[in-house]
This record gives structure tokens, C-alpha cells and sequence, in this order.
């Protein structure tokens, strides 16, 4: 083998890639047919090949996904609030254009504009911008203050939100339904997103 | 099957674990086999394998979609693998082992993970043999080596995810079988 040209072994492995040029084939092939050294050694490559090939294949071990699914962080809420954002551009720009449209909601993008709202009903009292529901009087509808706050004294039945502003409860005062405080630039857009789409 | 998977990833990426959960069961088998042909441990594999998910899983966003997904995270196993045999080089050197053991340390191995109970012990110590002859191989013919033989790919997807000339994957692959050629040869 001594004498053998240098090349032979390189086409052995271009032979075995099954990347090799026609004149080196039939040069490997007429040596192989002459020289038992290198016979030998190309029968030991393609032994060897065969060998590893017949390695037998083995599988992840059982619960295998399970594990790795437990190892994933968990999604969070706010994390789940943004994603859902991220998720559906289309219906946050829907909603956000929504908004804008009805007016209203201008007040939200600009922070100078600290406009002061409520549910305009006769029965409420109004304070340096406090919504007050007077002891005894009994409000039959939602009630919504933006930009300000509300004391109840008196009952209502329905639902309070109050965006951007306090809620102070007296010991008489009563609600029947649902108490929102948002004062989060990102809650009040929520909030207005979530009615939106009911 | 890559649309499948293509459909998956853009699921993941909106934050769907249940859809990564669907890309680890396709992959798991391939993942776990590399990681064991390169680490040899069972238990080393299983953790390796579980890493490269868990990473594919934080790396989400760094997969580029026009690519082959399979080629990114096998490129995460190997590149885990090799990482985890550099540390622990020393205990590598199985040359250093008393001849006869490393079969019984197969043996043992296999037995504990409960696979082949119906294989005959002649074919065990075959495949005790081969095993060993690949971890005997240095880490750069080994991956090689596990990528074109054991998980069958072809030469240039090797290239890719070693990140490696082709000219330099052919190389190892020479060296790696004529390496492999004086352990087996005996056979
Ligand atoms: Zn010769």
C-alpha cells in the first residue's frame, strides 16, 4: 500500500460522499482490482459505514414533551393583554380608530386634556369635580365619571365606573352592580376595547 | 411536513404553547438521538435535549422562516452537545477505561432504559461497540459523523447547521470514517 498513489484513499471517501468524477471512478476501480491493501481498506470503510448506519435508532424517553412543555415559562396576564394587542392589530387600530371617531375618547391621547365627565343626571350633586350621590337619593342607572371623582352617600343600582379619578364609599352608601376603578392609560383603552366588542 | 411545521412556528410565535408542544413531539426522536450519540448519558441526553427545546422555544424570533426549521434547531442540539463535552472532556476518554467494562457499562445502560429487551446480547455488544466508537471520535468528527450516518442527512444540510464549508464537513467525514474504520474493522 506503500506504493500506492497518494489519491487512492481521497477517492475512496469521494466514492462513499457519491461525489466523484468518472476518470477518478474507473482509476479507484482498476486499482482496487490490483491492490489487495487497498481492497481491504475500502471493504473496511463501507463495513464501517454500514456498521454505524445499523446503529439502532432510539426514541426520546416517555413523558418526553410533557417535561419540556413544563419547563416553558409561564404567560402572565399583562403579558397575555399584550400579546392579545399584538395579536390582533387589525381590531386594536379598528378599535382605537373607533374611538378617536367617537370623540369622546380624544381626551385619552392627549395628556393636557384632563376634561372632567359624568353621567348627567339630575338626582347627583357635582364638588370640585367629585360626583356625589346624596344620602337618600337612589340612582337607577350605570353611572360613569371620567377625569374626576365620586363619593356615594346614596344607593345605586347599576354599575360604577370611574376612570381616572377616586371612589370614596360612605358607610350608607350602596351599589348594587359592578365598581370599575381605571386609571391606566392602557386599562381605560381595555375597558373601552372590551365594551366595544360585547 | 415542513408546512405543518411552518404553520406551528407562526402559531408559537403568537405566543401559542400548545403548537411549540406539537414541534417538540416531531422532533423529539431526532433531537434525543443526536444529543445521545454525542453525550452518550442517557440522563445527559435527556437534559441536553430538553435545553435545545426549551432554547428553540426563548430563540423563537431569531428562526429565519425561509430556512429549514430542522436545520436551526439541530444546530442548537449540536452546538448544546458539543458545549457539554468540552466541560467534561476528561470523562470522555473512554481509551482510559479498563478494556471489558465499557461493554458491561453498556449493557447496564441499556437495560436501565429499557430498550431492545428483545434484542439478542450478540447484536448488544455489536452495538456497544459502535457506540463506543463513535464517542471515541473528538467532538468535530463526531458530529459529523452522527449527522450524515445516524440521522442520514445530506452533506450540504450538515454544512448549514454546523455552520461550516462544505469543503471542511467533507474533510471530517473522511477523517471521522477512517477514524471509525480501526475501531470497527475488527468486527
Ligand atoms: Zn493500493
Amino acid at each position: 500500500m506503500t506504493s500506492c498513489p497518494k489519491q487512492i484513499v481521497h477517492y475512496m471517501h469521494e466514492y462513499l460522499d457519491g461525489d466523484i468524477r468518472e476518470e477518478a471512478k474507473q482509476e479507484l476501480r482498476f486499482h482496487i482490482e490490483t491492490c489487495t491493501d487497498c481492497k481491504k481498506h475500502f471493504a473496511e470503510l463501507k463495513k464501517t459505514i454500514a456498521l454505524v448506519q445499523s446503529a439502532s435508532h432510539i426514541e426520546a424517553p416517555a413523558g418526553f414533551t410533557a417535561k419540556v412543555m413544563a419547563l416553558l415559562p409561564r404567560e402572565g396576564k399583562k403579558i397575555g393583554m399584550e400579546r392579545w394587542f399584538r395579536n390582533h392589530p387589525f381590531l386594536t387600530a379598528a378599535a382605537l380608530f373607533l374611538l378617536f371617531m367617537s370623540g369622546g375618547f380624544a381626551s385619552l391621547f392627549s395628556q393636557e386634556d384632563n376634561h372632567f365627565a359624568f353621567t348627567k343626571n339630575s338626582e347627583l350633586k357635582v364638588e370640585n369635580e367629585t360626583v356625589i350621590v346624596p344620602a337618600g337619593t337612589k340612582i337607577e342607572e350605570d353611572l360613569f365619571v371620567k377625569n374626576g371623582n365620586i363619593r356615594i352617600e346614596g344607593s345605586v343600582e347599576g354599575d360604577v365606573t370611574v376612570i381616572n379619578g377616586e371612589r370614596f364609599m360612605a358607610s350608607a352608601g350602596n351599589v348594587t352592580g359592578e365598581i370599575k376603578e381605571i386609571d391606566q392609560l392602557f386599562g381605560r383603552i381595555w375597558y373601552e376595547m372590551k365594551s366595544l366588542f360585547q | 411536513m415542513d408546512l405543518i411545521v411552518q404553520r406551528r412556528i407562526k402559531q408559537v410565535i403568537k405566543g401559542d404553547q400548545n403548537a411549540f408542544g406539537e414541534i417538540v413531539e416531531l422532533y423529539k426522536d431526532k433531537v434525543y438521538q443526536i444529543c445521545f450519540r454525542m453525550l452518550w448519558d442517557r440522563h445527559e441526553a435527556e437534559d441536553a435535549a430538553q435545553e435545545t427545546f426549551l432554547k428553540a422555544f426563548l430563540n423563537i424570533h431569531t428562526y429565519n422562516q425561509s430556512k429549514k426549521f430542522s436545520t436551526w434547531l439541530y444546530r442548537i442540539a449540536t452546538n448544546l452537545c458539543i458545549d457539554k463535552i468540552r466541560k467534561k472532556k476528561p470523562d470522555y476518554h473512554l481509551d482510559e477505561e479498563i478494556a471489558g467494562t465499557e461493554g458491561l457499562n453498556m449493557y447496564s445502560h441499556l437495560a436501565s432504559g429499557g430498550q431492545l429487551p428483545e434484542e439478542e446480547v450478540e447484536s448488544l455488544e455489536v452495538q456497544a461497540s459502535i457506540h463506543e466508537a463513535i464517542l471515541m471520535l473528538p467532538e468535530k468528527y463526531r458530529s459529523v459523523i452522527v449527522l450524515k450516518y445516524i440521522e442520514e442527512l445530506p452533506l450540504q444540510e450538515i454544512a448549514d447547521i454546523l455552520e461550516l464549508p462544505l469543503g471542511t464537513v467533507k474533510t471530517r467525514v473522511h477523517r471521522g470514517r477512517e477514524a471509525l474504520r480501526k475501531h470497527l474493522r475488527h468486527l
